[in-house]
């Protein structure tokens, strides 16, 4: 109860209030009035979460801010809410990217505007939810909660095949999430009646009991992150959602996943993570090699950016289960990076998908003729993808590749293979979607990016760039809880 | 005087007797299709009941007429949701039945009469009551469905579940004379004691117990008993399927605990055996079944096998808790499917039957309102967090995993998997296609207030399920550890 309001529930609830309040406005008579109370709750959503930042602790790894009631008796489940360095940041990564998301459907999304900004807005509140919750029960509540505001965006504003790719993502994700919640059953009994994740990273469990729950968080975080070989969901629910559902896909949910293995499997099952850190490895670089070259062959920008997404996570599972600070926090930084870079490029793409409607690279060429303020942005996030020094994308790679040699010289080999392709897939893109002369009506018909296109580009320029070359700020809220993890991950529970 | 005072655990039973003869004598005086004096009547007499069974609960376990009727707390509890159930059955219904004739006073008097049925099922002590209970209910539920006498779908489904029913009945009996004849008895009690006690012939215990299970199951409707459920759910006008689908699975739920829990206890190891098949069977064949269904009413009663399977997970558990969570199952199930047939009642219109899958098209589009309803009803049954769906399942898995049926609780997990497709198919449709009629959708007031009520209720309590989960919890302790 720092500054005189709980942080987190504010976090949590403001957005999903003024969620509610755009879908009172009803139909489409009062957009204008929806869209007004979305930008107002995101803007809000986006300052309450500030202080989380400047109010910040960096000289501990305990949870901050935290917030704790009880909620079910009977199951001895509590609200309760606190963050660390870790998750703190995808908070305000999450509400950064809500107002991002509702200024670039600010035009474009015309029928069922209401719905559209709710179904962002609440899902915003119930990320920020997963992120703080420090009950198990809560988290899972939140979890599968947000899969509901994003079967809907697909399945409502996405493309011809949308229902495919939301019914896709919506059974992916649930397979995974149930057998979580087996695993907290589980841990529920064995813990002698607790749901506090907190709890849990202290329990002793026996190795095999370790592994089952491994592999069942597993299921639950490698779906959502995703990896090798459950990543299939993905390339559809991305190539089928708006783009304000691909930017908030690409740079926050997949995030969760990832979050999900720092926050829960590693430290619950840190001997089973040990156990099953070759295999773990083995998947994050066939992510990383193999997706990667799946990417040089696609035809769709947005397929493209989706297997280059799937490769990029690659690296921050990578990071985390080659167990050193490197390692960690370049796989931590990568994820925010990672945040920014793709959810620019999606944007990138939808910014010519709307004018052009097509998102087939064989549909453009030359665009920089007929749209140069455009062309400039776009490439700085390709090369932000590609992992250019100067950008972003540069620092989580080189940390995870530097942590990957101390432990062995031919996953850091593998890994760096992605400064290859990466750079090979996005820049070819880049070249034949940008230069080159006009090659047809279309693109020749093109009107450059307008004010309000600039400043979405422009706010998520700045932040590849400053990203990239001064990440200090976000590391340094880190570092306190990453060694507390992996001196916590050393230590043997059986 | 002193001996009708004596009787008063059973005042509601009795009240709802008289009002039932009152009900049917005055309603020949009332004329007229809307029977609106003979409907707020039935309400009136719903509203006595649970002021009667509020005003005479009292702490701790009453038994009467010689041990044959009980009251405790489960009791209570079950009845004042039944009340709640039939009383919001007949808001939705109205309408409905009065655009198709079916208002009449003899349906409301079945309606009355069923529940007394469902009331002395759920009071119970004694076998023979909870076979009179079973078969006033079952009567009085034959002759509604088959009450729509020009359909011959309806005729045809009356008909199928009297033979059906009358055969579980059968199974009831026999399974009951068995157990008499191993135990010398009638009383749940008495049964308990000589079980617990004495040294019964077990092979002709078991004997007993598998026909007994087989008959309850046949009413429970789970598979491979459950041939029944989706031909009359459908045939029957939808007032009456609703009607099937809701209030006696609490009874039943009653019932299953009378007869296995606390007069069969000691044979748990043969019981939940068998409830363990009868479960995984259910949740199969009805989530498995229900996705290849176009019509939305087929669709529900294989949704309810598999609910059903669910629930009886929560009592093979054969904890405390396992019991408590099934009686929250059992609650939650009902008000997920009020709302849910509610739904396709709204739709319907004078000559139109919203029954059909596609009839939800584009619902977002014509009404945002019922369809949130309805989507917050599917997830619900769906089992997604934020629904009280989510926490009946989770309660129930959570005393399967004490119970040590890890893989049990894995393939319940990965059945309701498979459940989840067709509850988002409905969304799908709500949401994602376009509709194919734009005609208005005309709803009553009241029944627009109540649904909306069903379905934050849904959500309300699945934000904030603990004062029910204690009341079940506490309502199954007392009527287990008191006697």
């Amino acid at each position: 109860m720092i500054f005189g309001y709980p942080l987190l529930s504010v976090a949590i609830w403001l957005p999903i209030v003024f969620g509610l309040l755009a879908l009172a406005t009803g139909n489409d008579r009062n957009a204008p009035l929806a869209r007004i109370i979305a930008l107002v709750g995101a803007v809000l959503g986006l300052l309450v979460t500030l202080p989380l930042y400047t109010g910040f602790d960096r000289m501990t790894s305990a949870m901050q801010f935290v917030e704790m009631k009880e909620w079910i008796r009977h199951f001895n489940i509590h609200y309760n809410l606190g963050v660390d360095g870790i998750s703190m940041l995808f908070i305000l990564l999450n509400s950064f990217f809500t107002v991002i998301v509702v200024i670039a459907g600010w035009q474009v999304i015309e029928k069922r505007v209401a719905q559209y900004m709710a179904s962002f807005l609440i899902m915003s509140g119930l990320i920020n939810g997963v992120f703080a919750a420090l009950d198990a029960m809560l988290f899972y509540v939140f979890w599968e909660a947000m899969l509901i505001p994003m079967f809907i965006i697909i399945g409502v504003w996405g493309g011809p095949n949308r229902v495919y790719a939301a019914l896709k993502f919506f059974l992916y994700t649930l397979l995974g999430s149930l057998l979580m919640l087996v695993a907290f059953l589980y841990l529920y009994l064995h813990s002698g009646g607790s749901f506090s994740i907190l709890d849990y990273h202290q329990l002793p469990i026996p190795l095999d009991a370790q592994i089952l729950i491994f592999i069942a968080f597993f299921f639950a975080f490698a779906v959502k992150v995703p990896m090798f070989p459950v990543h299939t969901w993905l390339p559809d629910a991305h190539v089928e959602a708006p783009t304000g559902g691909s930017v908030v896909l690409a740079a926050i949910m997949l995030k969760v996943g990832a979050y999900g293995f720092i926050r829960f499997a590693m430290p619950i099952a840190p001997d089973a993570s040990h156990q099953l850190s070759g295999l773990m490895i083995a998947l994050s670089l066939i992510a990383v090699v193999y997706i990667g070259l799946v990417a040089l062959t696609q035809a769709d920008m947005k397929k493209l950016v989706a297997y280059s997404s799937i490769s990029h996570m690659g690296f921050v599972t990578l990071g985390f289960f080659i167990f050193n600070t490197y390692g960690m926090e370049g796989a931590l930084l990568q994820m925010i990076s990672h945040g920014f870079v793709a959810g620019a490029l999606f944007l990138c793409i939808g910014v010519m998908y709307d004018r052009v409607h097509s998102r087939q690279i064989v549909d453009y060429g030359g665009v920089v003729n007929t749209m140069p303020v455009f062309a400039a942005f776009f490439m700085l996030f390709a090369m932000g993808n590609s992992g250019l020094p100067g950008t972003s994308g540069f620092v989580g790679e080189f940390m995870v590749i530097m942590g990957a040699v101390k432990v062995n010289f031919w996953y850091a080999f593998a890994a760096a293979s992605t400064l290859v392709f990466g750079a090979a897939y996005t820049l070819w893109m880049y070249k034949r979607v940008v230069f080159g002369a006009v090659s047809n009506d279309h693109v020749k018909h093109l009107h450059d990016i307008g004010a309000r296109e600039i400043l979405v580009m422009t706010a998520l320029a700045i932040s590849v760039l400053v990203m990239g070359l001064y990440p200090l700020p976000l590391s340094e809220v880190m570092h306190a809880s990453v060694n507390d993890l992996l001196v916590h991950l050393a230590r043997s529970k059986i | 005087m002193t001996y009708i005072s004596t009787l008063f655990p059973a005042y509601a039973e009795i009240f709802l007797l008289i009002m039932l003869s009152v009900t049917l004598v005055l309603d020949v005086l009332i004329t007229g299709k809307t029977k609106t004096m003979t409907y707020l009547l039935v309400q009136i007499t719903l509203l006595g009941c649970s002021l009667i069974t509020v005003a005479t609960h009292e702490f701790g376990v009453a038994h009467l007429f010689n041990n044959m009727f009980v009251d405790d707390l489960m009791s209570d509890v079950l009845k004042l949701l039944t009340y709640l159930a039939v009383s919001m059955m007949l808001v939705y219904s109205r309408s409905y039945l009065i655009t198709r004739g079916l208002f009449s006073g003899e349906f409301l008097s079945l309606v009355l009469l069923s529940t007394l049925g469902m009331m002395v099922m759920i009071s119970a002590s004694n076998f023979v009551t909870l076979y009179m209970g079973l078969e006033i209910l079952a009567l009085s539920l034959y002759a509604m469905v088959a009450l729509q006498r020009d359909s011959a779908t309806a005729t045809e489904s009356a008909m199928k579940y009297f033979i059906l029913g009358a055969m579980a009945s059968g199974f009831l009996l026999y399974g009951m004379s068995m157990i008499y004849g191993a135990t010398g008895s009638l009383d749940i009690q008495t049964i308990a004691h000589v079980l617990a006690n004495g040294t019964p012939n077990v092979s002709l215990l078991v004997f007993g117990l598998a026909f007994l299970v087989a008959g309850l199951a046949f009413k429970l409707g789970v598979a491979p008993f459950h041939m029944w459920v989706p031909d009359v759910y459908h045939g029957a006008p939808t007032a009456m399927s609703m009607f099937i689908g809701t209030a006696p699975k609490l009874a039943a739920f009653a019932f299953v605990m009378r007869i296995l829990v606390e007069s069969l206890q000691p044979m748990m190891v043969h019981w939940s055996g068998m409830l363990m098949v009868l479960a995984v069977l259910s949740m199969a064949v009805g989530n498995i079944t229900a996705i290849s269904q176009t019509n939305i009413k087929r669709m529900f009663a294989y949704s309810t096998i598999a609910h059903m399977g669910f629930l009886l997970v929560g009592v093979l558990s054969g904890s405390l808790e396992g019991y408590g969570s099934s009686m929250f199952y059992a609650i939650a199930y009902v008000l997920m499917s009020l709302g849910g047939f509610a739904m396709i009642m709204l739709l319907s219109r004078e000559g139109f039957e919203a029954d059909n899958l596609y009839d939800f098209k584009g619902l977002n589009q014509r009404s945002p309102w019922l369809a949130l309803m309805m989507m917050l009803l599917m997830l619900s049954m769906a089992g997604i967090p934020g629904t009280i769906g989510f926490f009946a399942k989770f309660s129930v898995l959570n005393a399967a995993v004490q119970a040590g049926h890890i893989t049990l609780v894995v393939v319940a997990v990965l059945f309701s998997l498979i459940g989840a497709f067709y509850y988002l198919r409905v969304l799908k449709l709500m949401y994602f296609d376009a509709p194919e009629s734009h005609e208005k959708i005309n709803v009553q007031p009241d029944s627009a207030l109540l649904i909306s009520i069903n379905g934050l209720a849904v959500l309300v309590l699945g934000v904030l399920p603990g004062a029910l989960m204690s009341v079940c919890a506490v309502a199954v302790q007392q009527s287990l550890l008191l006697h």
